[in-house]
């Protein structure tokens, strides 16, 4: 973070160009995310990012609490999607400790990560619609946002920061009347899917706007590191829910959307076809919902159930000593990738035999998404940079952690 | 699943084609492997981490980086640990590379130009562990302040408190 340095990075390379701050508080930045542009008239010719803004030191703040305590972190790592956050940490203190997850536990997990997939889509589709100029979207999508934040809570009791995965299971059944409304919300979704395509795929402004801007190859998207829906629309056909599948992904079916111009168009047509697979999914995990219990059957990790620690002398011991002492992990590292909105998320925690992690990395998408940036824009229209920086779809949350 | 015990005889993980690779190119690169909890990491010596990781993308064993940290074991020396995860998209394969450094000469070469992914994420070790990589493009903080005094990450500066 070089915000007391005017321009750490660009000494101008010509006379004829001068340097463009652009935020770290401006609207079409997502966040706090401060550009460095040496524009040559319209053009682009370098760009710098510089980040940092929001750096509060999680990593740090993981390696000083408990394993369990450090779930609630992770949802403030990137709160559009908290849950997969969640997810992603607690797949890798379950493998740490080899625990074995009930089905019904993996399913809502993958029912409410595809939720949260579509409320992040539906964030990036209305914010990014409106970068380009089209207001109304982001109404429209804020409605449909609205109805899953209120599933959210009724399975958690938070509209965002939900910390409803747990290490070995979930924190709690769902309440009654939770499937009733994830049915119903699926049931319309489809159709406000179409409304949002209505207003905005034969838009003749969008597209010009979109098509064969900010475009990057498949070469060059892998070697900058890009993931997710950003390096499918360039033609990479990979996505870790299906290839390298967790959490029971292996016994769902649903199709990878992918694009070949990787423009902004081609990762906006993605992004699109991802909220209609993302549905689907949904739909399978609710249908075939398994019964059973919601907790893995380890005592020494997972906390009792209210019921039986008022009953049982045993589970109140186990109680108090998970809650004062933590749970020690066997010694060893690993590393967890899932599929996240924006792409590869990745954990990996070192444990050292204790109670607290030694260390945990996110490697989060959006970081390495974001020095594609660069790559996108350098070269191109000045005007274009809001419109490539919309289309990689950047949380600055997990970029700074 | 159960845990089974971590297999770390180089012996018997020479079969496994990233090991396989390494072995065969250069053998004195090669310190040792470890198969843990379906995951392998191989360990490499300082000087050959640019090397190993083009000759990995060489023999198309790998094609992206997906992850670059580092852990610090302090008091232990050599007290860091890199970590390199390469991913290979079309064998749908993970890889560790790991490499041991020691705290008062925490330097090695950057794979930038190998991995031009790897700029962010060896500035962060940079910035918040104070390992250097020789040939980094553009090797400055990233997340701090450019004149925060110390590196966060490492194990003997305070999770709170004045420094």
């Amino acid at each position: 973070m070089g915000h007391l340095n005017p321009s750490p990075a660009i000494d101008l390379a010509e006379d004829k160009t001068m340097v463009l701050n652009m935020g770290p508080q401006h609207p079409s930045t997502h966040g706090v995310l401060r550009l460095l542009l040496e524009i040559d008239g319209e053009a682009v010719v370098r760009m710098m990012p510089d980040i940092g803004f929001l750096h509060t030191g999680i990593e740090k703040t993981c390696e000083a609490k408990f394993y369990q305590q450090v779930v609630p972190l992770t949802d403030r790592i990137d709160y559009l999607c908290p849950m997969v956050n969640n997810l992603c940490y607690v797949l890798a203190v379950e493998k740490l400790l080899g625990l074995e997850i009930p089905p019904r536990a993996q399913w809502m997990r993958v029912l409410l990560a595809e939720l949260q997939r579509i409320s992040s889509h539906l964030v990036w589709l209305g914010t990014h619609a409106m970068d380009i100029g089209a207001m109304s979207v982001f109404l429209y999508c804020f409605r449909e946002r609205e109805e899953l934040l209120r599933i959210y809570e009724m399975v958690s009791g938070q509209r965002m920061m939900t910390s409803y995965f747990r290490i070995g299971g979930l924190s709690m059944e769902p309440p009654l009347g939770f499937f009733e409304a994830v049915r119903k919300f699926l049931k319309i979704f489809p159709e406000r899917i179409d409304e949002y395509e209505d207003l905005l795929t034969g838009n003749r402004i969008f597209i010009n706007r979109l098509k064969g801007v900010a475009q990057i190859s498949a070469e060059d998207a892998m070697a900058i590191g890009l993931s997710g829906p950003s390096l499918r629309a360039s033609g990479i056909d990979f996505d870790i829910r299906r290839d390298m599948p967790y959490c029971g992904y292996e016994n769902f079916k649903f199709k990878v959307p992918t694009a070949k111009d990787g423009d902004v168009w081609a990762r906006y047509v993605c992004r699109v076809q991802e909220l209609r697979e993302s549905t689907s999914i949904a739909v399978q995990a609710l249908e075939g919902m398994p019964t059973g219990p919601i907790k893995a059957d380890a005592p020494k990790v997972v906390l009792p159930d209210r019921e039986k620690m008022k009953t049982q002398m045993e589970a109140l011991i186990y109680h108090f000593k998970i809650v004062t002492e933590g749970f020690t992990v066997p010694e060893g590292e690993v590393y967890q990738a899932i599929e996240s909105p924006r792409g590869e998320m990745g954990y990996y925690v070192v444990s050292d035999g204790t109670a607290k992690p030694m260390r945990v990395h996110m490697r989060s998408p959006s970081y390495a998404n974001l020095q594609a940036l660069p790559a996108m824009c350098e070269g191109k229209l000045i005007a274009d940079v809001v419109a490539a920086i919309g289309s990689i779809d950047i949380v600055l949350g997990e970029i700074d952690r | 699943m159960p845990l089974e015990p971590a297999v770390t005889d180089l012996e018997q993980l020479k079969d496994r084609p990233a090991v396989a690779a390494l072995l065969k190119w250069n053998t004195t690169a090669v310190q040792g492997a470890k198969w843990d909890r379906g995951e392998l990491s191989i360990y490499v010596a300082r000087e050959n981490i640019r090397d190993a990781c083009a000759h990995l993308k060489a023999q198309g064993l790998t094609d992206y980086l997906s992850d670059l940290t580092c852990a610090d074991f302090y008091p232990r020396e050599p007290r860091f640990e890199m970590a390199y995860h390469l991913l290979s998209i079309s064998r749908k394969e993970r890889v560790r590379l790991k490499v041991r450094l020691s705290g008062d000469d925490a330097v090695l070469e950057s794979v930038t130009p190998v991995w031009p992914s790897a700029n962010f994420f060896e500035r962060e070790v940079f910035d918040l562990f104070g390992v250097r990589f020789l040939g980094h493009p553009y090797l400055r903080r990233i997340m701090l302040p450019e004149e925060w005094e110390g590196h966060p990450l490492r194990k003997d500066y305070p999770v709170e408190g004045y420094r």
